[in-house]
């Protein structure tokens, strides 16, 4: 019992990182029908961009621990999503009309760029988090657990919940909407899809940053290299919730997690990553359309 | 036109071929070693090729099979002693079987779900190597101590002398691929990347025809895997894992998807660029992922395209004359 809370709630806490860099996965493909290979770099960027500003500017001495935070996931969140705006405009806006596998390669070319640029820069090592975080643990459910693992599964789902609600209810989240359903339409209808793909594209690396800022806080440890299995494991976690679908992701990630806490716990823990590989490719037998998405697969 | 092209072709592949058969004379070893390493590329882009140029399936996974044909060689070889040619047969067929059987659920998916679904696969199989499944892969130490292959009583060891057999199986290979890129085969898998609801509708059976690629796709990365066993003795499996998957993608795509020629030079270009640029070892990646996104602004067809087949007025009269 004990074993099975701690390796649920460690999974919820992966999960809902997983979901974070899922919605921009699902985001971009609902808009541009378009896999983002780059996108899991954009999370390492994150991960990368909050060590250095953590210690170069040792905001946590000057501000107190919780402000600190908060200043550093906004400066974290809003410079990644500047490079995701530059990614946007350098690497897909040109291939726009072009068929889907130009995209595919210049999004794979995107991403192999943004890896080595990052390790020409910080060198191929791995790299270590300053310690600023409390090592305390919390009571829950008559269970102890590090608090960390609470503050960063409450931290995505309110992000998650946040953008839900900005998606259903401003008038820019119904832009998004429309122009996922029907680019041609949405343009009619006086949507200005350029602008549309912008928007997508400032809140996807968004969020993926806070997600590669929240794992470096989590585990103190991250590499240049770690966006790609990070990547195809949210992008499995956005079939597996509906690719296209806000939710999903959500619902996908933190099941995605969890499965893949207790499959390492229970089943083998050398075969962790493949879990997340075999229910991509199950959910895509059996279900391609994801948990709560639209239908995908073409008829044989 | 068409005659003027084929011509280009066959003086481009016999000064090819002159310049590989006369290589061992002005070339160091370790640039005979490179020579060596491309023709391996040429091989397993070629085979990706059919899958991914001929008959427009994502396939982001070749490397598995290349992986179980070079496993499949491996293990006969140690466990059972059969010399190391003798497996190619073999690994052709462990290669093609296990192609089919993995692609049958999938190859209906739509275009990028397969190269995610392929990238899974190739992750799983890898992951299952490192594992040491069912016992006989050696974990990630691999298997070592492939025996040297054999040809006519000759031992093979030194890197002129795997010049000479890789390009061999280099030119076999190509020649055959030129015939079934003109066969019934080949033109029904060009039909069906261009429009397979067109090409189910004129009775071509798509799913039976793409998983056909598949086989024969992976059959001929597995035969490249045993020639890998043989020329390394050693084979672990960082040797097949993502990261090759994508540069055989690369080298389809930028050469010229669907376009043999274009394959081959993207093959030699992927190898040997890198090995020219040694001097700015961790910049050319950024520079090759750099060259990617350009390319598919600038040139997304590849540096050789392919060209469709169509019919000359020679052939219009020849059909006449004969009916």
């Amino acid at each position: 019992m004990e074993q099975f809370f701690q390796q649920v709630t460690n999974g919820l806490a992966v999960g809902s990182i997983y979901a974070l860099i899922a919605l921009g996965y699902t985001m971009v493909y609902g808009v541009l029908r378009l896999i983002n290979f780059a996108h899991g770099d954009l999370f390492t960027y994150g991960a990368y961009l909050g060590m250095t500003l953590l210690t170069s500017f040792l905001l946590h001495d000057h501000l107190g621990l919780a402000l600190a935070l908060v200043v550093l996931a906004v400066m974290v969140m809003g410079l990644v999503a500047v490079i995701g705006v530059i990614l946007e405009r350098a690497a897909y806006r040109p291939l726009r009309e072009s068929p889907r596998l130009s995209a595919v390669v210049s999004a794979l070319g995107a991403s192999i760029f943004l890896q080595n640029a990052l390790m020409l820069v910080y060198g191929a090592r791995y790299q270590v988090y300053p310690d600023v975080l409390p090592q305390t643990t919390v009571s829950f459910l008559g269970q102890q657990m590090p608090v960390m693992r609470l503050a960063v599964v409450l931290v995505s789902v309110t992000i998650m919940a946040a953008l839900y609600l900005f998606v259903q209810k401003t008038k820019v989240g119904t832009a998004i909407r429309a122009a996922a359903i029907d680019q041609g339409a949405a343009r009619l209808m006086g949507i200005d899809v350029n602008k549309v793909v912008t928007i997508v594209f400032v809140i996807g690396p968004a969020l993926g940053g806070g997600a590669g800022l929240l794992v470096g806080l989590y585990y103190g440890q991250i590499s240049f290299t770690m966006g790609w299995i990070y990547g195809m494991k949210a992008f499995t976690a956005a079939i597996l919730g509906g690719i296209g679908n806000i939710p999903g992701a959500m619902v996908g990630g933190l099941l995605l997690g969890v499965v893949e806490a207790l499959g390492a716990a229970y089943l083998s823990i050398a075969w962790k990553d493949a879990f997340a590989f075999l229910v991509l490719i199950l959910i895509l037998i059996v279900r391609p359309s994801g948990l709560l998405g639209e239908r995908v697969a073409e008829k044989v | 036109m068409a005659a003027r092209t084929t011509t280009r072709l066959a003086v481009g592949y016999a000064l090819a071929a002159a310049f590989i058969v006369a290589a061992p004379r002005f070339l160091d070893a370790y640039w005979l070693d490179v020579l060596n390493s491309v023709g391996l590329y040429v091989l397993l882009a070629l085979s990706l090729n059919l899958i991914l140029g001929d008959a427009g399936l994502f396939n982001m996974g070749h490397a598995a099979f290349y992986a179980v044909g070079a496993y499949t060689a491996a293990i006969l070889n140690t466990r059972y002693q059969i010399p190391i040619l003798w497996t190619l047969p073999a690994s052709a067929v462990v290669a093609a079987v296990f192609a089919a059987l993995v692609a049958r659920p999938v190859v209906h998916l739509r275009g990028d779900y397969l190269l995610v679904v392929t990238i899974g696969l190739g992750e799983i199989v890898r992951i299952a190597l490192v594992n040491d499944v069912f016992g006989l892969t050696g974990g990630a130490n691999g298997i070592f101590g492939i025996s040297r292959p054999m040809v006519f009583g000759y031992k093979i060891r030194r890197p002129h002398e795997f010049l000479y057999l890789i390009w061999a199986f280099v030119a076999v290979t190509v020649l055959l691929f030129h015939r079934l890129e003109q066969s019934r085969f080949g033109r029904a898998l060009n039909y069906l990347r261009e429009d397979p609801v067109a090409a189910e509708g004129s009775g071509v059976n798509t799913a039976r025809y793409r998983l056909l690629a598949f086989a024969l796709g992976a059959a001929w990365a597995g035969m490249t895997g045993t020639l890998y066993a043989a020329k390394m003795t050693i084979i672990s499996p960082e040797s097949f894992g993502f990261w090759e998957s994508v540069v055989l993608f690369l080298m389809v795509i930028l050469g010229g998807s669907g376009s043999i020629p274009g394959v081959i030079v993207g093959a030699v270009l992927v190898v040997v660029l890198p090995e020219v640029f040694r001097g700015f070892a961790s910049a050319r990646m950024l520079v090759f992922g750099l060259v990617m996104m350009v390319m598919m602004v600038v040139r997304p067809q590849g540096l050789l395209p392919f060209r469709l087949l169509r019919f000359k007025e020679s052939d219009v009269r020849r059909a006449g004359a004969s009916s």
